[in-house]
């Protein structure tokens, strides 16, 4: 995996609500077996009108948000599908970090698994956020994983939480399995005493 | 010390717990699909790793099949090629292997039940999130994804930190014609979809003790839609009368020593929660989904909420988005809307009770001649069971159509698609914008609500609705 210490990056306003994995990616798009490739597809339905054109209605179609890496939405975001896809078309379009007031579980950490950076931050402080993107074309973000903090060039320094195994995990791109793998002689331990009913 | 069953199974599954650190938790049953699969065998190839317990690990073909005739040509290539990669995976790896051909095959969540591969006490993990249905026989069963789908294929285990606990203790008996499905949109509805979000979720009280195991894999299969990964249920006489003789369940003196350590598992009387809630649902009306996340629900007597009724502009502007895209007015009752379309399966309602309760409703009727109306058995099992028992005539002579098994509808990856603008009523999971097909508009409900939807092309309130 990728390793991720810090990142400065456009931010893009995504003010919604539960924005469920299916709008990330829709279905049609998780039948193939690759990993890449995914970000053409990324919030299809919203960002596509039926001609296949770009919805100028969609907040991510709009031309100040070109190349933006750092997403900002509403509570609950990815919520639904364990799909995984997910965080592979956000990232596949070039989003590294995702700042949200809350996230669903399964997508959060599908997130860390991908060298990709979820943040939770008070409603106050996205609010906040949102307000200086609307502001400000052009507003840009620094995270700094390491210190643990978002910072602009306007002095606004929001520190933020992240487990500590996970921070280790992105600042190092571990490989998990690898690092479980070492752990073989603790599992084979493990299955001896494992009591089964079949 | 008194623990919770949800710590009574995770405590028996810790192969490794360091200080400060998540536990690498050992993976008794591992369920794999076709979709969030194959790149996760691609991972092992390209590390040059194997899968640790091929016998642990047990696969079939749900999410992307047709339910169609089988035995016609698959015609979406990229669907086949799906399949065909997960066939290739299994016999590479050895990997027990449920595929179209197989007369248990269907979606993961019923035929790991129907099996006895799910068991109590068990941890059990998916590339789902409807894994939770599992927790129904009081086993720890939670979604992961691909990177996660790997890692257990790789190691039998997880690295995961421990959640927090959550009790929803249900007290009162329901009223008949409504079901399990009303009682898990009325938790959503009150909690919130990110309500349980952190927590594992324990279902008690009265009247989850009276449920059937089918009607508790109901409630289980939607705590995700809550926010919880996991939904469980203490096991109890009706759990081990389920399980008894099923084909992987154990037998003779051996099905008497797993259910005396099956009884150790329930929540001891002392053992705390983090959160506990309690819902009286004597008096619970139907319920129906009106807008387009699972916790926009309402009662079948009730009416579709109006945006200025809230005081907070972000919900207010929520609410109308939702209003927008499934074309409601707001305040309009819930019994004026006209359904399209009607969808009786999935991992939520597919079971054979949900398609008799649904049979029972439709007998000697028809279908109304606006509505297309289709019932997919959640497995090959439960088709053969439902036309032992006549209920595909029922359902064939009532209109409906009569499919083969699998997730069909609920998420539309397979030709089973929801034109732009078609509402319906559908026995599934989720109400997502373009979840049964862009532009498709989707109210949850149960199987009789969904049934009578049908016959009448509107909502009825079952309770009141004559039934001759």
């Amino acid at each position: 995996m990728e390793a991720f210490v810090k990142h400065t990056g456009l931010v893009a306003a995504l003010n919604r609500v539960n924005v469920d994995t299916d709008q990330i990616i829709p279905k049609q798009f998780l039948k193939r077996i690759e990993r890449t490739g995914f970000g053409q597809f990324l919030f299809f339905d919203w960002r596509f009108l039926e001609d296949g054109s770009p919805d100028p209605a969609f907040e991510l179609n709009r031309t100040e948000f070109a190349g933006a890496s750092i997403l900002v939405a509403g509570d609950n975001f990815g919520c639904g599908s364990s799909r995984e896809h997910a965080p592979w078309a956000l990232l596949d379009y070039g989003f590294k970090v995702i700042i949200a007031p809350s996230f669903a579980d399964i997508f959060f950490n599908n997130c860390f698994k991908n060298g990709m950076l979820p943040i939770k931050v008070s409603q106050t402080l996205v609010d906040q956020i949102f307000e200086k993107v609307a502001a400000q074309p052009g507003y840009q973000l620094a995270v700094d994983l390491e210190a643990q903090v978002i910072r602009d060039d306007s002095g606004l320094e929001i520190p933020f939480e992240v487990e500590p195994f996970r921070r280790e995990s992105l600042l190092r791109g571990l490989d998990e399995i690898g690092l479980t793998l070492k752990k073989d002689a603790a599992i084979r331990d493990y299955e001896e005493r494992r009591e089964v009913f079949r | 010390m008194a623990k919770t069953l949800f710590e009574k199974i995770w405590d028996k599954h810790v192969v490794l717990q360091e200080p400060g650190q998540p536990a690498l938790l050992y993976i008794d049953c591992h369920l794999v699909h076709e979709v969030t699969s194959p790149q996760a065998f691609e991972g092992l190839r390209l590390a040059g790793r194997k899968v640790r317990r091929s016998d642990l690990t047990y696969a079939t073909v749900d999410h992307n099949v047709p339910t169609t005739d089988r035995s016609l040509p698959i015609v979406d290539q990229v669907s086949l090629q799906q399949i065909n990669t997960l066939t290739q995976n299994c016999s590479d790896f050895g990997i027990q292997f449920f595929g179209l051909d197989n007369p248990s095959q269907g979606i993961v969540h019923v035929i790991g039940p129907e099996m006895g591969i799910t068991q109590p006490g068990m941890t059990i993990v998916c590339g789902d999130s409807h894994t939770s249905t599992h927790g129904a026989f009081g086993a720890l069963a939670f979604g992961i994804g691909t990177s996660e789908v790997e890692h257990v294929l790789a190691t039998q285990c997880l690295v995961q930190a421990k959640p927090r606990t959550f009790r929803i203790s249900l007290n009162g008996s329901l009223h008949p014609g409504v079901t399990a499905k009303d009682v898990i949109l009325y938790i959503i509805r009150t909690i919130g979809t990110a309500g349980a979000t952190g927590y594992v979720l324990e279902y008690a009280g009265e009247a989850i003790r009276k449920m059937s195991m089918e009607e508790r894999m109901t409630i289980c299969n939607m705590s995700i839609e809550g926010g919880a990964r996991a939904g469980m249920i203490a096991p109890d006489d009706t759990t081990f009368d389920y399980l008894e003789g099923r084909s992987y369940s154990p037998t003779g003196k051996r099905f008497q020593e797993a259910v005396d350590y099956w009884q150790t598992l329930p929540t001891d009387p002392a053992a705390q929660f983090d959160r506990e809630l309690t819902l009286e649902i004597g008096d619970l009306p139907p319920q129906v989904s009106w807008g387009t996340s699972p916790g926009m629900v309402t009662d079948v007597t009730g009416n579709i909420p109006n945006p200025e009724d809230s005081s907070d502009p972000v919900e207010q502007k929520t609410i109308q988005r939702a209003l927008d895209y499934m074309g409601l007015r707001a305040g309009m009752p819930v019994g004026e809307i006209a359904i399209d379309r009607v969808f009786i399966g999935s991992c939520t309602n597919s079971r054979i009770e949900d398609l008799r309760a649904a049979a029972k409703v439709v007998q000697g009727r028809k279908v109304s001649s606006s509505v297309h109306a289709m019932v997919v058995p959640g497995s090959q099992p439960v088709k053969r069971l439902a036309e032992s028992e006549g209920l595909d005539a029922i359902f064939r002579e009532a209109g409906f159509e009569w499919r083969e098994s699998g997730c069909s509808m609920c998420l539309a990856m397979n030709p089973d698609v929801l034109q732009p603008g078609e509402r319906c009523a559908s026995t599934s999971n989720r109400n997502f914008e373009g979840r049964q097909g862009k532009g498709g508009r989707t109210h949850l409900v149960g199987p009789e609500m969904a049934a009578a939807a049908a016959i009448e092309g509107r909502f009825v309130d079952i309770r009141n609705w004559d039934r001759d």
